[in-house]
């Protein structure tokens, strides 16, 4: 009787099944998130070192142009101004020529075409940025010396890069929002006579427009934080800069040659910690700003 | 002007532009692949590279790429799935699950090098890692969780709710249905995203650079002590990437054929992107194929 009634009120093992297996999953994004956070706290403790620690006021930090870790000159706008100059000109440059590619494969070319692009775009959005910094390394920046003299590194070239590396992923997702566009919009369009460019341009393009913007904005924030690729061809001269093809440095360039070369917990070192915190609160701006433009639903 | 013409015009453009980015960028790949095709032969897939002569190889850089792939694939494929498992079939929709959400979104959203200098702040000074195959491992799977949890989402939420109504109406428990029916249905998924993933973070460099380092010591093949320090499989060495190979003889140019090198390793790169494509494609439609017989 004891046994028969032990064997009833004990939890079957189903269900302690059911409990190990709801543990260890909730395990998992506990982690996850936790990571999150600790990235986002050790970062910024590291970040602030610099106006806690070594008694830099962030408003000099940000509005000094003179970067000069060794004489102590920690003024980080020349990078955060060619920082958004590559990614504002990539940005300009890609949308319109992404919009132009993504139309002509949803909207014009055949639909057997369209099994040909899937694939290639994939692979050209896996291509490692290292890759497109090389190919800036080798055509871009001497075609540039060719055409306009100097050294050819500099914004421009950096542009260039930036441009290769985020127009697959742009072009993906902007044909991703066309083709999400409703059959009926294209029908009721062509029902009252209008041609395919009227469509196109007053039905497609406006419907779509919100996750055109998703993509540019996606896209920029790539650029923004390319790191390699751009260190490749600007020319890492920390200095305003004074023209497109002038050497010069983003905030992800002199990160990469800079964290090897300074010693950890030095005044330096903190200053290249807070150029990381800009990149952060950047990214998560981006990331606000996707959420602003994505949520306004469908036109 | 008729909107006909307009019509023909704004399509001969549109087509003209679209064309030419096309050609541009195929162009400068092919570009690439034609001049590091030739460079590729058996001796520069197998032999060491060189630090400061010409006619080094990439033997070690494309060794500790792959296993650099396989040891992040370790970690980050049962937590990825774990994760998505909890998202999919047990998150409740509340504010801590949004706020889970955003978590995730976030973490996709970082700069790779922002990743790298976090990987090297904790995994390589605090837990005392040094620069070694499993601080990189670590960083990258923090790149790779993000990608993979939600393509492991995606997998499971396509299963229809019929079937794992139809496993709860058998009186069997939720975890049960995900792991015998869910999860086999959502195999093809899982396995294509997680090796488009492996292709993603095959390329990546940014993060390792102050994780995996610069640097690849002397190694031997025919020691499989994981625990010897000149042993291939030892986690703990210190190992350079292709990658970080293609960025390091450029930036540093103390090799004299650094182009033909980074010809050839980009070429290198570029086609293993390719199989690893051709791979998710083909593992998905097998697995599919066999699933619906």
């Amino acid at each position: 009787m004891d046994d028969l009634q032990k064997q009833l009120t004990q939890p079957s093992p189903e269900s302690h099944q059911e409990w190990t297996g709801k543990i260890i999953s909730s395990l998992a994004i506990i982690l996850i998130g936790s990571l999150v956070l600790a990235i986002l706290v050790f970062l910024t403790i590291k970040g602030i070192a610099l106006f806690t620690d070594n008694g830099i006021s962030i408003w000099r930090f940000l509005s000094q142009t003179d970067w000069q870790p060794s004489h102590q000159h920690y003024g980080a706008l020349p990078m955060i101004v060619t920082s958004f100059s590559v990614t504002i000109l990539a940005g300009v440059v890609a949308l319109p020529l992404t919009l132009v590619v993504a139309v002509a494969i949803t909207e014009i070319l055949p639909k057997k075409m369209t099994g040909l692009f899937q694939p290639l775009i994939e692979l050209l959005v896996g291509v490692p940025s290292v890759v497109y910094g090389y190919l800036g390394l080798t055509i871009i920046v001497p075609e540039l010396q060719r055409l306009f003299g100097g050294t050819g590194f500099g914004i421009l070239a950096a542009t260039g890069v930036l441009f290769l590396m985020i127009l697959p992923t742009m072009t993906s997702m902007t044909v991703d929002s066309l083709n999400a566009v409703p059959k009926q919009y294209r029908q009721a369009s062509a029902g009252l006579g209008a041609t395919r460019w009227q469509t196109i341009s007053r039905v497609i393009v406006p419907s779509a427009r919100d996750g055109i913007l998703t993509a540019a904005v996606f896209g920029m924030a790539r650029a923004f934080g390319e790191a390699l690729a751009v260190q490749m061809v600007i020319g890492n001269t920390a200095v305003m800069p004074k023209g497109l093809i002038e050497s010069s440095a983003t905030l992800t360039s002199v990160l990469t040659t800079g964290i090897g070369n300074s010693v950890m917990g030095t005044a330096d070192n903190n200053a290249l910690w807070s150029l990381a915190l800009i990149l952060l609160i950047m990214s998560l701006i981006f990331n606000l700003l996707i959420h602003l433009v994505s949520k306004k639903g469908v036109a | 002007m008729t909107p006909e013409r307009i019509d023909k015009i704004a399509t001969g453009i549109i087509l003209g532009l679209a064309v030419m980015v096309g050609l541009v960028i195929l162009g400068l790949l092919g570009y690439i692949l034609a001049q590091g095709i030739p460079h590729i032969s058996w001796h520069f897939l197998t032999s060491g590279a060189e630090s400061f002569a010409a006619g080094g190889g990439i033997r070690d850089q494309l060794f500790n790429s792959l296993y650099l792939v396989v040891l992040t694939m370790i970690v980050s494929v049962p937590l990825a799935l774990c994760a998505a498992i909890y998202l999919s079939e047990y998150a409740p929709d509340n504010r801590r699950t949004r706020l889970l959400r955003l978590a995730i979104e976030v973490l996709s959203s970082l700069p790779s090098v922002v990743v790298g200098l976090f990987g090297y702040l904790v995994f390589v000074l605090k837990f005392g890692l040094d620069f070694s195959l499993l601080a990189g491992a670590l960083a990258l799977t923090i790149l790779n969780l993000p990608i993979l949890t939600r393509s492991c989402e995606d997998a499971l939420r396509q299963v229809p709710y019929l079937q794992r109504q139809a496993g709860l109406g058998l009186g069997m428990a939720k975890w049960r249905v995900t792991t015998k029916i869910v999860l086999p249905a959502a195999l093809p998924g899982i396995i294509t995203g997680a090796i488009l993933s492996a292709g993603r973070i095959f390329g990546e460099a940014a993060a390792l650079i102050y994780t995996a380092g610069q640097s690849a010591p002397v190694i031997s093949y025919t020691d499989w002590n994981p625990f010897s320090p000149t042993s291939f499989l030892n986690p703990m060495r210190p190992a350079e990437t292709l990658a970080v190979h293609i960025w390091k003889v450029n930036s540093e140019g103390l090799v004299p054929d650094a182009r033909a090198v980074s010809n050839g390793s980009a070429a290198v790169l570029i086609i293993t992107i390719l199989l690893f494509n051709l791979a998710a494609r083909f593992v998905g439609y097998r697995i599919k194929r066999r699933l619906t017989k």
